[in-house]
């Protein structure tokens, strides 16, 4: 029922407003006195090397392909979980055979060195 | 006015000016930002249709995978270090001209549509009765969702990569001194 959702809308309406209510307070209390020094990228005591924007590794990309396809799995896991008691083991084969179709992609990609960091 | 439709109300507002702020942005990663608030928009709508599935699935895939993978190609830019990378657009009156011209169209299409609306009530617990025909009547196409995936990963990995080996060896004397430095220090 769309009436059970009212619960998730004030979380979210409270948690929203919570830290923007913060921000803002924070904006308005707080001093100001910038030195370049405080507005330099923060990195640990040592003095930053170029800007934070930095191109990062293209092998990350490989990592958030694999996780999209596992993500897609997961929300057929949903229905899978709320009928699976009724069904018993029926349903525990099935998925298992869903999940082990999938894991011969995951270990394809580790046999063929997509998952190798060097 | 019934709190439906002030939800509804709200939702439209959020995802329209979400989504505006995604084309107006002048920094890529905030039109990012945006566009994730806009998809987060698009499950509450599933919310008030009565498809609380739709709406967890819409959740998981764009708000969590999608944005992600967009996110990440913003990250990956080759560009993005020399803030040479110019975020306007440059065809701004020609694309207004393109858009005022397929809202037209689609005003005019909605007008000359009747638009029939069902009378059934909505069915209750929607992903329980998609979780008993899965396993029950749909067991085959279910299990070639699988299989889908499974072409849609390797897929994918080819694409993106012919071979690991070769590739990162050109890669890694490619990619600039500092950027590596730093990433090296973070991992």
């Amino acid at each position: 029922m769309v009436s059970d959702f009212a619960a998730v809308a004030v979380f979210l309406v409270l948690g929203a407003g919570f830290v923007l209510f913060n921000f803002l307070l924070a904006k308005l209390i707080r001093p100001s006195a910038p030195t370049p020094i405080k507005l330099s990228t923060y990195e640990c005591g040592e003095s930053p090397v170029g800007s934070a924007w930095i191109q990062f590794n293209v092998r990350f990309y490989l990592f958030a392909l694999i996780f999209v396809i596992f993500d897609v799995e997961v929300v057929f896991l949903f229905p899978w979980a709320i009928v699976y008691r009724s069904l018993g083991l029926f349903a525990l084969v099935e998925m298992l055979i869903f999940l082990a179709i999938l894991i011969f992609g995951l270990f394809y990609a580790w046999r063929k060195g997509f998952l190798r960091w060097y | 006015m019934d709190p439906i439709t002030l939800a509804f109300l709200a939702l439209a507002f959020l995802i329209i000016v979400a989504s505006l702020f995604v084309v107006s942005s002048r920094n890529i990663f905030h039109s990012a930002i945006f566009l994730i608030l806009a998809l987060f928009g698009v499950a509450g709508i599933f919310v008030l249709l009565e498809a609380p599935f739709l709406a967890a699935a819409q959740v998981l895939i764009y708000v969590g995978a999608i944005s992600i993978l967009m996110i990440f190609a913003v990250m990956l830019t080759a560009r993005i270090a020399d803030g040479q990378l110019r975020y306007t657009n440059e065809q701004v009156p020609t694309g207004l001209l393109v858009s005022l011209g397929l809202l037209v169209v689609m005003l005019y299409s909605l007008w000359q549509t009747p638009i029939p609306t069902s009378a059934a009530a909505p069915v209750s617990g929607a992903g329980r009765k998609l979780g008993e025909l899965f396993l029950t009547q749909y067991v085959l196409p279910f299990e070639i969702i699988s299989v889908l995936l499974l072409t849609a990963l390797i897929g994918a990995l080819v694409i993106a990569k012919k071979d690991p080996r070769a590739a990162s060896a050109a890669d890694d004397s490619a990619a600039d001194v500092p950027a590596r430095e730093r990433e090296r220090a973070v991992v």
